[in-house]
């Protein structure tokens, strides 16, 4: 017949995946760039006071965080209590705690380090200023209170 | 010997082990940026430091109790107010003998203070303490060049915190917020007028706007003081 008839019916042609691997690889690497590994569980509850005038941490890997609030897990009780890393602690421990993340890091990145306090709303000050005093006595003087962004006005 | 070609490796399995990477690490990925107050705790003080005495108008006291009612300059407040009284202190517009005094700062009498200081140096090479006030005034000389005449707070004036143990955190927020509300309304408003962008909008690392951050914070500077705790009505 003539040369112009389809030979049989074309189905669609397969997309060609060959490409896939490369998408993967894009997006493994993007998000292998902004991944800091999550390094403690909240053991605390901490619902956080809404603030206006906030700023952003720049580096996540210079700041360390203090988490105080109720314990989720009511067997401990349900005074506030302080986090450090993975476990909880008392006051007493804190000048220790900073000590130790101190000597972890370089010598130049030393003094750009921010302890970021993660507070509960409801934790009466009593906590934080002893926890203040601490972190003053071990000089530890660049810090953040965690907050969400939302009206100041509406915390209370 | 004849050499075999070499064989292919298969890689169809490649996108799967990417794969496999890929969702460890978006499980793994935490995403949510911290944002918070940022605030610079004065170093700890030895027990037998004297204070010198601050004038009353210059200290803007903000007291909070352990029911989370304000108390400001010995007047109830509510916090929605804060804001405003703050930059009533910051700025005395109508010159109330009870607020800060402002002081005109002018190119006439900061060159003459820093003539001053520069024959002082002269005579007394050694001394810190001259060149550290010298670089001062000429911070504030290059805030005049920038954005002209200015009224200068005192340099004791400064908002005085006070909260007891039993304050709520969320009140203590509450109160830091709105007080650098005030701050950086004040500067925003100022840089909006002399530079036509926000405060908030210039940045730091550019070395066209930093000078025109250190002149905005010469005239607005940050003074909020927390006083050393004391323990008021015993709440815990």
């Amino acid at each position: 017949m003539s040369k112009f008839t389809r030979k049989g019916k074309k189905g669609t042609p397969a997309v060609s995946t060959a490409s896939l691997p490369d998408i993967i690889f894009m997006l493994l690497f993007f998000f292998m760039v902004v991944t800091v590994m999550r390094e403690d569980d909240p053991k605390v509850i901490v619902i956080k006071p809404n603030a206006t005038e906030t700023e952003k941490l720049e580096k996540k890997s210079l700041v360390d965080y203090i988490n105080v609030g109720t314990p989720s897990d009511t067997r401990f009780g349900t005074e506030p209590k302080i986090q450090l890393d993975d476990s909880f602690a008392e006051v007493a421990d804190i000048q220790f705690w900073i000590k130790e993340n101190r000597d972890k890091r370089d010598e130049a990145e030393k003094p750009l380090i921010t302890t970021s306090l993660k507070v509960d709303s409801d934790v009466k000050m009593g906590v934080v200023t002893d926890i203040k005093q601490e972190l003053r006595e071990s000089q530890a003087l660049k810090i953040n209170y965690s907050v969400n962004k939302g009206s100041a006005l509406d915390n209370n | 010997m004849a050499r075999r070609p070499l064989q292919e490796i298969n890689a169809g399995s490649m996108a799967d082990i990417a794969f496999l990477l890929l969702i460890f690490f978006l499980v793994t990925t935490t995403m949510d940026q911290d944002i918070g107050i940022l605030r610079q705790l004065p170093p700890p003080v030895p027990e037998d430091l004297i204070t010198p005495p601050v004038k009353k108008r210059n200290v803007y006291e903000v007291l909070v109790n352990s029911r989370n009612q304000l108390l400001v300059e010995n007047e109830r407040m509510n916090i929605r107010d804060l804001k405003e009284g703050a930059k009533m202190f910051y700025t005395n517009p109508n010159k109330d003998p009870d607020l800060p005094i402002l002081t005109r700062q002018t190119k006439g009498n900061l060159q003459e203070s820093i003539n001053l200081l520069q024959q002082a140096i002269a005579q007394d090479p050694s001394n810190k303490q001259l060149k550290s006030d010298l670089k001062k005034w000429q911070g504030k000389m290059s805030a005049v060049e920038l954005i002209g005449e200015y009224d200068e707070l005192p340099t004791s004036a400064l908002i005085s915190l006070q909260n007891d143990r039993g304050t709520k955190y969320a009140m203590y927020i509450s109160v830091q917020n709105e007080l650098s509300a005030a701050i950086n309304e004040l500067r925003n408003d100022l840089s909006e007028d002399k530079f036509g962008v926000a405060y908030s909008e210039l940045n730091p690392a550019v070395s066209d706007d930093k000078p025109k951050i250190l002149a905005i914070r010469a005239v607005y500077p940050q003074r909020i003081s927390e006083a050393e705790p004391k323990d008021i009505s015993g709440g815990s």
